[in-house]
């Protein structure tokens, strides 16, 4: 017992790290069902192209021999491209998979069924030109195992802090983009009553696809920092970090965004936490255990009120 | 100013308005009545090109705005007051004003401020709960939303959907002040009300929509006058 509370402040920062991760991929779950009722299934290959392209990035800078690479500028390059690109995609994957079927009137299952479609035709495709071996991210080239830091007895390697502090940054960089400015007043207005927002003149379809944009962006941008966390990446990371998203998602109440947060922030503590208490091996079953329970007892999630209610408005 | 020529408008397969012919002046105050479902709603909704017109035309300052896009009618200066008032329930106050202005890209910040304390001045109540959410509001606060979120695009042309729907009667005659105020400071109205005594009375003409037709198109005063009219639409027998 004495050695578990030893490890404790160490996976509680773990399990922050992971939380704010959790989070951040949560947000495009999140954001996407607020403007349009969907779940976007293939936001977890999203999370995975966005780790690619953060591993791109990495392998790139090493083949050019630059000199020494310090994280302080190249982890801002792979976040940067990772986002655009996953960006890019998510306002593809809206516009080509499931714009045509929305604007038909088709039903809830329409986009639905497209998602896991798209999802897996992204997986393939990852596979096919990226090889199904699994990649290797240097991370050990950017911090060094030396980095360490001392934080209430724990020692914690600098990437974690890194992790935690990006991550956290970007909440936060979103949270005000969504409530302070006009782009987000309309992302507001959308998701309330896309009627009335069309009504104020708001082009919503724009907002959709700048709303898939953002939410992708932050997927590839987890990817990045799961990806440097730990250093393999494969074409089929994305689903069981999606699934855990979606967790986060739900917990937190979906189309709810502090709601994705919150969520993403308990479930990595709780993941972490039953490590150290319990079989590794379980680590996995504790997010769906979460899940399960959460949708029988709480199916609005903790800071999400009754969707069923609202949609029949 | 407006003139809608034989519209016509589906939703799916249903033809809700068969035949609108209606025209609006410049400085008039236009009262649109109707039975229930009758498609007054959907008059509305199609001049701001929410609804399609499957047929006919809707002009504007002499102007084809049928095929728009509902944000270049907006900007060009039409704005809705909806039916039951439909304001962002989880923005404050000063957010949904802030909406109301979302076309005036180009305005500048004091420009918009000034227009809130407009606002404000015209709803004082609003000015004491501008920073509470919209949903907290009681009735007739959000009515009074609802017309401030619309002045804030500074329409020549306001539609009012049933402005006193659900309102006590104090605040009714306080509403068709407001409309009167707001028509006397140069915006164009055309109001859709159930009320028809009170509307008709400030309004100069006023058109009879039944089942997507207009049938009755009169001076207000020949309306409030005739003895079907206020058989069918004001309540007397
Ligand atoms: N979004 C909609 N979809 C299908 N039918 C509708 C919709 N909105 C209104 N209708 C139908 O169109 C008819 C006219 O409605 P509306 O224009 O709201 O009437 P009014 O405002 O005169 O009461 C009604 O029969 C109504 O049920
Ligand atoms: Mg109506």
């Amino acid at each position: 017992m004495a050695g578990v509370l030893a490890i404790l402040p160490q996976q509680i920062v773990f399990g922050l790290a992971l939380g704010t991760v959790y989070g951040l991929v949560a947000l495009g779950y999140t954001m996407v069902y607020g403007v349009l009722f969907m779940i976007n299934f293939a936001h977890g290959e999203i999370f995975m192209i966005g780790a690619y392209v953060g591993w791109w990035v990495l392998a790139l800078l090493l083949k050019a021999q630059v000199g020494a690479l310090h994280p302080a500028w190249v982890v801002p390059l792979m976040l940067l491209h990772a986002m655009l690109f996953a960006g890019l995609l998510g306002v593809g994957l809206e516009r080509f998979a499931y714009r045509p079927l929305y604007l038909r009137g088709a039903t809830r299952l329409g986009p639905l069924i497209s998602a896991i479609g798209a999802s897996i035709f992204l997986q393939n495709a990852v596979m096919l030109s990226q090889g199904a071996r699994m990649k290797v991210y240097m991370t050990s080239l950017l911090f060094p195992r030396t980095w360490r830091i001392q934080i209430a007895g724990a020692s914690v390697s600098l990437l974690v802090i890194v992790m935690i502090v990006v991550a956290g940054l970007m909440m936060w960089g979103l949270h005000l983009l969504v409530q302070r400015t006009k782009l987000g007043r309309s992302i507001r207005a959308v998701a309330e009553d896309r009627e009335m927002a069309t009504i104020m003149g708001v082009n919503v379809r724009r907002v959709i696809a700048v709303t898939f944009f953002l939410g992708s962006a932050l997927g590839g941008a987890g990817g990045v920092l799961v990806g440097l966390y730990y250093t393999q990446i494969d074409f089929f990371m994305g689903y069981s970090a999606g699934l855990k998203a979606f967790t986060a998602a739900v917990l937190g109440g979906i189309g709810n965004i502090r709601g994705a947060m919150l969520g993403g922030l308990i479930l990595g503590l709780v993941e972490s936490l039953a490590v150290t208490f319990m079989n590794p091996a379980y680590k996995d079953v504790v997010a769906f255990v979460i899940l399960i329970v959460v949708l029988v007892f709480r199916p609005m999630g903790l800071l999400g009120e009754n969707v069923a209610e609202r949609e029949k408005v | 100013m407006l003139k809608l020529t034989d519209v016509v408008a589906h939703y799916g397969p249903i033809q809700v308005l068969k035949s609108v012919n209606l025209e609006v002046r410049a400085g008039e105050i236009v009262c649109l009545l109707g039975g229930n479902a009758s498609g007054k709603s959907t008059t509305m909704k199609t001049i701001l090109g929410v609804v399609r017109p499957t047929a006919g035309r809707v002009e504007f300052e002499d102007q084809r705005i049928d095929r728009l896009p509902t944000e270049t009618i907006v900007r060009r200066g039409i704005s809705l007051v909806p039916e039951a008032r439909r304001i962002f329930a989880r923005m404050t106050v000063w957010e949904n004003l802030a909406m109301g202005a979302f076309t005036r890209q180009k305005a500048p910040a004091g420009e918009l401020a000034a227009d809130v304390e407009r606002v404000y001045a015209l709803f004082p109540r609003l000015a004491e709960r501008q920073h509470q959410l919209g949903g907290t509001l009681s009735g007739g606060e959000q009515q009074m939303l609802a017309i401030g979120r619309a002045l804030m695009a500074r329409p020549r042309l306001l539609l009012m959907d049933e402005p006193s729907m659900g309102l006590a009667p104090v605040l009714v005659d306080q509403v068709f002040d407001i409309i009167q105020s707001i028509n006397r400071l140069g915006t164009t109205i055309l109001v859709v009300e159930q009320n028809a005594a009170v509307a008709l009375s400030i309004a100069s003409r006023g058109y009879v929509l039944q089942n997507g037709r207009i049938v009755v198109h009169d001076a207000a005063r020949a309306l409030l006058a005739a003895d079907h009219i206020r058989r069918a639409y004001l309540g007397e027998d």
